[in-house]
């Protein structure tokens, strides 16, 4: 592969996935936690699990790691079919979600409890545990106990546990639930950076959309066991291909209607008597004279107080409530139709000089690219 | 400290002192004195009425006669060594039944739980001696074990379990087996079993990682299950002269023989107060065990 090329194997077709799915189902019972799933995950992606509680995210992970069987289909890692291999003989390591360090064990011990366990020589444990102590900045606690530690510290325990065997591939389920936000995103990127530098393959559990923006390659969104979308963080946010991923990921606005014009990259909808129709991307599957809804960003929405007439995509409405957030004021405003649209703005200027305020009749419009005609 | 307060700390206090620092004291004067055939069968008593010199005649007649008495007839430190190990294997055998049935419990269904350890409490609410006598019933000669299993044809003479030693080890295992079942699921309970997933993620199989991580964090309960089984076990009495045989020769058996057919009450307190001394040393160190779980629960 090109050195200077970007990281993206899924578009190769002649790249060898690490991880494949292929048809697989789980059933609890009668329930079907996961439904019919293909996936293929690619060696040193950082691929990220996303979806609303309940939709099969852990379950998913729990068959990688060999904690649960699949019911059918089949899972292979590396190319070997993972049927019937416990896990402690797979090369995939677990950061639980609750940790699950050992209270009786120090830091240390934890770390080399793995370690004692596989092929290593007794001599290079403690150099083992000494690097990953060093890796998650955690040398001054080598002999702490588990209860003795933050959260935080805690999680980096777990984190190098689960690093300490260079598995080839390292499931985190919801690794950093329980931290607070700044600390947050120092590990995001710390997480980022222990990525790059161990080239091992992450599958992350989220139930928070910008953290899987921040570190993922790419981003599966599941709903009730199915995979909605694979893509990229960017495909996924700027080209959703359902109004439930639209909606899932980020702010966003939707207008329902019909497919009245349907060309290869663009389509219009009519969502109302004497309206202009809509004009935006085409997203997939789409069919004329179907019934549709548009997305569009709030950020992507511009405010005017006087009619555009330049603009092909105008509706006007009343402002209804504005919400300063500091860096930005998002505008709600209510079209004739009754839907309530959302408009972010930058603050680039000063409260003092903002000339909308509540009340005010305003224009809402957005290019022609700005937003995407998905099939409802 | 306000009043109130001390008021309240007083009562366990006061609790303590009357029923056990003052029976023990004077548990430990009896043991001082000499057999005497009188009521009470010691001497000497104090009295009081004869004031200053009175205190001092009776302290002067104190002695320790009784203490080397009982280092001197072997019978006495065999019988507390013979206690020692029937208290300690029955405590082993306890523990080999109890953690299956602690741990089965822990792993059953949510729902059944309190059900079966209701059946495991369910026995204490019946009288320990009509148990023991029912327990005779099962294991005599002519119990039921042996009818059962001469009628199925697997023994065609009756095993003889009555009046020895093996009798005793089943009364003590059956008697006290919720102690060591109770502490042990309780530490079971709380185990989290993403731990034991965390181990075979790690590389453990499924037996070294229940021992790796279950047996090693139940170690708090099964320490707490096995003196709260050795220590009553220790100076039982009933069990090994219903259940036991004349050989069987256990500590509490030859106090209550000292006591009420010898009549020796002083040596019969000698010998209380050295069981006292030997319970002390588990005692603390099953003090000192659940100090360290607290602290590691913190
Ligand atoms: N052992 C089990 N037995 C029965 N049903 C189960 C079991 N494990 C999970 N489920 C069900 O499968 C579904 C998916 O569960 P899963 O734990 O994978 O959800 P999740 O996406 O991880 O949710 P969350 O974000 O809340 O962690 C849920 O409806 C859950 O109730
Ligand atoms: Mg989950």
């Amino acid at each position: 592969m090109n050195a200077d090329a970007p990281f993206a194997p899924w578009e190769d077709e002649t790249a060898t996935p690490l991880i494949e799915f292929s048809n697989v189902t789980k059933r609890f019972g009668t329930f079907t936690a996961i439904d019919d799933i293909d996936l293929k995950i690619y060696p040193q992606e950082f691929f990220a699990l996303l979806g609303p509680s309940g939709c099969g995210k852990t379950t998913l992970m729990r068959m990688l790691g060999g904690f649960e069987t699949v019911t059918d289909g089949r899972i292979t890692i590396d190319g070997t079919d993972m049927n019937g291999i416990p896990p402690n003989k797979r090369a995939v390591n677990m950061m639980f979600q609750s940790y699950a360090l050992f209270p009786h064990l120090t830091v240390a011990q934890n770390l080399a409890f793995g370690l004692k366990r596989s092929d290593m020589p007794k001599s290079e444990i403690d150099g083992r545990v000494e690097e990953m102590l060093r890796l998650v900045q955690l040398q001054k606690f080598a002999s702490r106990k588990p209860h003795q530690m933050s959260g935080g510290q805690r999680q980096r325990v777990a984190l190098a546990r689960a690093l300490a065997k260079a598995p080839k591939l390292l499931l985190l389920d919801e690794p950093l639930g329980a931290l607070d936000k700044k600390l947050r995103q120092e590990t995001q990127f710390e997480l980022m950076d222990i990525q790059e530098k161990t080239g091992t393959t992450f599958v992350i559990v989220t139930h928070d959309q910008e953290e899987a923006m921040t570190v993922a390659s790419r981003i599966a969104v599941m709903d009730h066991g199915k995979l909605k979308q694979v893509d990229t963080p960017d495909r996924i946010y700027e080209a959703p291909s359902s109004v439930y991923v639209a909606d899932f990921i980020g702010d966003v606005n939707i207008i329902e209607g019909q497919v009245t014009q349907l060309a290869e990259d663009t389509a219009e909808l009519s969502w109302g008597e004497g309206k202009p129709a809509i004009r935006g991307m085409a997203g997939e599957n789409l069919s004329i004279s179907t019934s549709g809804a548009f997305a569009v960003r709030p950020e992507k929405v511009a405010i005017f107080t006087e009619e555009p007439m330049d603009r092909h995509n105008r509706v006007s409405g009343i402002v209804e409530d504005i919400a300063y957030l500091g860096n930005m004021s998002t505008y709600y405003v209510r079209l004739e139709s009754g839907a309530l649209i959302k408009s972010q703005i930058a603050n680039n200027r000063r409260i003092s000089r903002r000339s909308i305020t509540w009340g005010d009749t305003v224009w809402l419009s957005w290019t022609d690219t700005a937003g995407i005609v998905l099939a409802s | 400290m306000s009043l109130a307060r001390r008021l309240l700390i007083s009562v366990p206090y006061t609790w303590l002192l009357a029923l056990f620092l003052v029976p023990f004291l004077i548990v430990l004067k009896i043991s001082l004195s000499d057999y005497a055939n009188s009521i009470p069968p010691y001497t000497p008593t104090l009295e009081v009425g004869e004031g200053w010199s009175g205190i001092k005649e009776f302290w002067s007649a104190l002695d320790f006669e009784n203490f080397v008495f009982l280092t001197e007839d072997a019978l006495y430190i065999k019988a507390y060594w013979s206690s020692l190990k029937i208290a300690a294997l029955a405590t082993f055998f306890t523990l080999l039944i109890g953690f299956p049935f602690a741990y089965g419990i822990a792993n059953a269904p949510q729902e059944w739980r309190p059900s079966l350890l209701m059946l495991i409490i369910l026995p204490f609410w019946t009288s320990f001696l009509i148990r023991i006598y029912a327990l005779i019933g099962i294991i005599s000669n002519d119990g039921f074990l042996n009818q059962f299993l001469m009628w199925i044809g697997a023994i065609s003479d009756p095993l003889v379990i009555m009046n020895t030693n093996l009798a005793v080890y089943i009364g003590i295992v059956y008697t006290y087996l919720p102690f060591m079942v109770l502490p042990i699921y309780a530490t079971l309970e709380k185990l989290d079993s993403s731990l034991l997933e965390a181990a075979q993620d790690l590389g453990c199989t499924r037996i070294s990682a229940f021992w790796s991580v279950t047996v090693h964090l139940s170690k708090p309960g099964v320490i707490a299950g096995c003196f709260l089984v050795f220590i009553p076990a220790l100076g039982e009495f009933v069990i090994p002269s219903l259940l036991g045989g004349s050989r069987t020769l256990m500590i509490g058996k030859v106090l209550w023989e000292e006591f009420f057919s010898n009549r020796d009450w002083p040596l019969a307190s000698a010998v209380a107060v050295i069981l006292l001394l030997v319970l002390i040393i588990p005692i603390v160190l099953l003090q000192r065990n659940e100090q360290m779980q607290r602290e590691q629960n913190k």
